[in-house]
């Protein structure tokens, strides 16, 4: 079973898409990209011309079923790899790379759910992978999306995570702001905490597998909630990034 | 390795360059947080630590008595598989030498085993001879739960996924079998200075 390409090789990079003043999505070509599962992520490599090297893992932001493969990049100002692949990489570039990587936090639609994804900012990228696989290939398995951003401005993904659920009755998206919110804002305003998650997260009979997504803080406060409101933490899977690094 | 690419226009912020780190890491200053699934808080009256498996008589400690075993202060630099790198940092724990002190087996791998059910497998000579510590203190502190404590394995020359936090105890094993991330594509050793991340490195 050769789950993993562990050998670099180049992509082409076809489209860069803004969606977010700090988030762009890399659309990249890969000849004979083998595939990959929801979840798993990619290292990037990037070389100067004096053969300094800097590597940085990306979670792959599109379904194996899309035609190509996406990267979705949130630039941390202090860092040193996303700046360059927000706003030096351009269509045209080659892009080295290796993957797809990771073999846990991962999801396909025959192993049903309900499914819960918990997303903070750019945490939200594996999970729609997942959202995208599973609209793909027709699955009706039940699906909540609970994603928290900064602002309105920040969510990635807004438009398509609306059109998703608006053509599934089987999924819904539910959003909350955690620094600013528009006036007509009816969605939750606060950080995720347990009371919310009580309302979001089914019970825990119904046995839910839970994908959660985002900086370490997040993803702390809800893994120690869920399992405080009796979730197994067995299907509670998690994926962290720093604050700092990228 | 594709000789000869090079990224257009990337010059690379270069930080820690002077210092001499594995191939592919970069410095980190803070303490960035990894594991699979929720933290594991067991209370200290419920934990102990055992060592298990192909030994004349297992052993086990309470925390009150893993407390009172002989502990070593260690400054190391760690290197976890997702890039980063953290030079010097402290730490206090027991010696896996003093563990297995008066064992005797014929093992040559162990597996430690944890709360939260993961588990990593290592040669038995990675962790003996002060190359293997449970630690339970970080820079002068009690081990905080988000960073493995109440205690966990610290191999500072291996990748940092093998030094397994909220660790429970050792299991002497006459064979290598690999553990969560080692079956799940992650190198079945891990050096990094070898740049052993995953199958095939």
């Amino acid at each position: 079973m050769q789950l993993y390409r562990t050998l670099w090789r180049l992509a082409d990079v076809v489209e860069v898409v803004p969606e977010t003043p700090r988030t762009k999505s890399l659309v990249l070509e890969v000849p004979g990209w083998e595939g990959h599962k929801t979840g798993q992520h990619v290292d990037v490599r990037l070389t100067a011309e004096d053969g300094y090297q800097a590597q940085r893992s990306y979670s792959i932001a599109s379904a194996p079923e899309d035609e190509r493969l996406v990267l979705t990049v949130d630039r941390l100002d202090d860092g040193e790899v996303s700046p360059y692949l927000t706003e030096v990489l351009m269509v045209g570039d080659k892009l080295e790379f290796r993957g797809p990587i990771g073999g846990y936090f991962t999801w396909e639609a025959r192993e049903g759910g309900p499914l819960l994804l918990i997303g903070g900012g750019s945490g939200v990228v594996p999970l729609r992978a997942m959202l995208r696989h599973r609209a793909a290939v027709g699955s009706d398995v039940p699906t909540r999306l609970l994603y928290s951003s900064r602002s309105y401005e920040e969510i990635i993904y807004r438009r398509e995570l609306e059109n998703l659920a608006a053509q599934d009755g089987s999924l819904e998206v539910l959003h909350t702001l955690t620094r600013s919110w528009p006036a007509s804002w009816s969605g939750y305003h606060r950080r995720i905490d347990a009371e919310m998650l009580a309302e979001v997260a089914w019970s825990p009979d119904e046995r839910p597998l839970a994908f959660v997504c985002g900086p370490t803080p997040l993803v702390e406060a809800v893994g120690a909630a869920l399992v405080g409101l009796g979730h197994d933490a067995a299907r509670v899977k998690t994926e962290r990034f720093g604050a700092t690094g990228g | 390795m594709r000789e000869g690419f090079i990224s257009r226009g990337f010059g690379g912020r270069r930080r820690g360059q002077a210092m001499k780190l594995p191939p592919g890491q970069y410095l980190e200053d803070g303490f960035p947080v990894l594991s699979a699934g929720p933290t594991p808080r067991t209370p200290l009256e419920a934990w102990d630590f055992s060592v298990v498996g192909e030994v004349d008589e297992p052993k086990r400690w309470t925390w009150e008595e893993f407390k009172r075993l002989p502990s070593e202060e260690i400054t190391r630099d760690i290197h976890c598989v997702t890039k980063w790198s953290k030079l010097g940092t402290r730490w206090e724990g027991v010696s896996v030498d003093t563990l297995l002190e008066g064992v005797e087996t014929a093992a040559d791998y162990v597996t430690a085993f944890c709360d939260g059910d993961y588990t990593t497998n290592l040669p038995l000579e990675d962790v003996t001879g002060g190359k293997a510590w449970v630690a339970y203190a970080y820079e002068g502190e009690p081990l905080e739960p988000v960073h493995g404590g109440p205690a966990r394995l610290l191999v500072p020359h291996l990748y940092f996924w093998k030094s397994a936090k909220w660790v429970r105890g050792l299991r002497l094993m006459a064979s290598d079998l690999p553990g969560f991330w080692e079956s799940l594509g992650y190198h079945n050793y891990g050096d990094p200075w070898r740049e052993q991340r995953y199958w095939g490195d």
